[in-house]
């Protein structure tokens, strides 16, 4: 099989994903109403008490507990959108497309590139209207051109990291159901991490998980770049966890496109 | 269209070049022997029903010769390649119409014949042109752009063979191609056929329907766990059944002194099937 052909096939199949995309926008607007719905409640509900406990000096506010939140529902946004790739990587799965890919000469990595590359595209969409929607209710940053490059630089590898491994659970998933419920653990993590309020304030055994965890690292990362203050030694690990879990993710993916059910 | 095989020249295995030839094909799912020891040759141009009830080893056969599944045991010829060390040259020759339809469900359909044209490296007009021809074939271009999710069963099974002929294989296999299907339609799905192996394809179905062999097939084999019990022309069938009885159950009776082994409904959830691929 020549590179055209692997290039050819892989932008059909992107095509054909983002034609879903386009097909059935609401789809995609129920992924975004869950970091919608939590960057509100958490802002309007629970702002002005969470502000009072954050670290500043004399206490922060609502606005303060905006800033702070921020970043951590951004790679909620990211995990949201991977769960929906788990469901439409199921149903081809399920529904016979992958098997009558197989039975026809193409190139066989288009198949999931496909997926991968559309799942990507959606996920910027969505952060992009998540940082538009921060904008719009106060958000402000301090950060500089560099810090946004980074910030970009580390979402597009969480998208990259989190898709493989939403199209592994996909593929493992023995029903539609199934693979919807997996990646909630991508969504309830971020709850027991430094997203929400600050590790130093939960039990100690809690803590210790909530602070070794991925999610941490990770958005303590984005919050320092797009706060325009230094990243210091987390950004190595957010990257190091970023890349164990897609890496993990694609060899848990290959192996699983191999055993394609024949129904 | 030409009558001449696209595929590389292979020396010819015989007097007439064989589009399927199978010696000794074993196949088991752990300890239950799903096929077990078939023989069969199909000639180019021919084509080819295998008859048998629920459980034969019907699919498991269509999957091993479409490189979906590996055999335990066999030689195995499709379209002169060798299924283990060739298969991107059978895939590159063979059409697909599985038991369930294997459609996008999210598509129209003119865009599902668009996939598999863009997929089959058609160029535009040609697409174009082949995807608007199948519509109209198949009664489909009233309906070509609407969501196939809201189609009938039928005509996403009209959209399925559309889109393994818009492929232009030399051999196709039709896994249970009418089953499910109203009279009106199976005889649509009759005259495709018909019309294929006019243009010099060979293919292979199967069926339950000892009519549907009778009407389509130059040679039947009739499958019954796992096994080739009886096999002939239609007419060579059809008549050593007493009466004109079409009933499986009739048909094996007469042609084996018993009823179908392995006539169990076929209730196996689906996604328990998996396999492993090369
Ligand atoms: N992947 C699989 N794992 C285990 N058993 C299977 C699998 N696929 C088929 N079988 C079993 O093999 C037998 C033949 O199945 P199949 O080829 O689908 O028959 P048919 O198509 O003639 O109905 C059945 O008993 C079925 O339950
Ligand atoms: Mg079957």
């Amino acid at each position: 099989m020549s590179t055209t052909y692997v290039v050819r096939d892989s932008m059909t199949m992107l095509r054909r994903n983002l034609r879903h995309l386009s097909r059935y926008p609401s789809l995609a607007l129920m992924l975004l109403a869950v970091p919608i719905v939590f960057l509100l409640m958490f802002v309007y509900v629970f702002g002005g008490t969470l502000g009072a406990g954050l670290p500043v000096d004399g206490g922060g506010t609502r606005a303060d507990y905006l800033t702070y939140l921020v970043p951590g529902i951004w790679i909620m946004t990211v995990a949201s959108v991977a769960n929906g790739t788990a469901v439409s990587v199921a149903i081809d799965r399920t529904g016979g497309m992958f098997a009558r890919f197989r039975t026809m000469d193409i190139a066989r990595v288009s198949v999931l590139t496909g997926h991968v590359l559309g799942a990507v595209t959606r996920t910027l969409l969505a952060l992009s209207v998540m940082i538009v929607f921060a904008l719009l209710l106060g958000f402000r940053s301090d950060a500089g051109f560099v810090g946004w490059l980074g910030a970009a630089g580390l979402v597009l590898l969480l998208a990259f990291s989190f898709t493989w491994l939403t199209v592994a659970m996909g593929l493992a998933a023995g029903s539609i159901e199934t693979a919807s419920n997996t990646p909630l653990v991508l969504m309830v993590l971020p709850f027991v991490s430094s997203g929400f309020v600050p590790t130093e304030q939960m039990p100690a055994g809690l803590r210790h998980f909530a602070e070794h965890q991925p999610f941490t690292p990770i958005i303590e990362t984005l919050r320092a770049l797009t706060a325009g203050t230094p990243v210091g030694h987390e950004g190595w690990i957010a990257v190091g966890w970023c890349t164990v879990i897609g890496v993990t993710g694609y060899l848990w993916a290959r192996r699983q496109f191999a055993r394609v059910p024949v129904r | 269209m030409t009558t001449a095989e696209t595929s590389p020249p292979v020396p010819p295995a015989g007097p007439v070049h064989a589009a399927i030839e199978i010696v000794g094909l074993r196949k088991s799912f752990g300890d239950h022997q799903v096929l077990d020891g078939v023989d069969l040759a199909v000639p180019a141009g021919s084509v080819y029903a295998l008859l048998g009830p629920n459980g034969a080893g019907k699919t498991t056969l269509v999957n091993i010769l479409s490189t979906l599944l590996t055999a335990d045991a066999g030689e195995l010829r499709v379209a002169g390649h060798d299924v283990r060390r060739e298969p991107a040259r059978i895939r590159s020759t063979i059409g697909v119409t599985g038991q369930f339809s294997a459609i996008d469900l999210f598509l129209t359909g003119r865009e599902n014949l668009r996939l598999m044209a863009d997929l089959t490296h058609l160029d535009r007009a040609t697409a174009a042109r082949d995807v608007a021809g199948l519509l109209e074939r198949f009664d489909l271009a009233d309906a070509a752009d609407r969501r196939a999710l809201t189609w009938s069963g039928g005509m996403q099974r009209r959209l399925d063979l559309a889109m393994t002929l818009i492929t232009r294989p030399r051999l196709i296999f039709l896994d249970e191609p009418t089953t499910g299907l109203d009279p009106r339609s199976r005889r649509e799905v009759w005259q495709v056929v018909r019309e294929q192996v006019a243009d010099g394809v060979t293919v292979l179905l199967t069926t339950q329907y000892l009519e549907e062999a009778d009407a389509l097939a130059d040679r039947v084999g009739v499958l019954d766990a796992g096994r080739l019990v009886a096999e002939g022309t239609p007419a060579e069938l059809k008549a050593r059944v007493p009466g004109d009885s079409t009933n499986l159950d009739d048909v094996f009776l007469a042609l084996t002194g018993h009823a179908p082994l392995s006539a169990t409904p076929d209730a196996r959830p689906e996604a328990t099937q998996e396999v492993t691929a090369r």
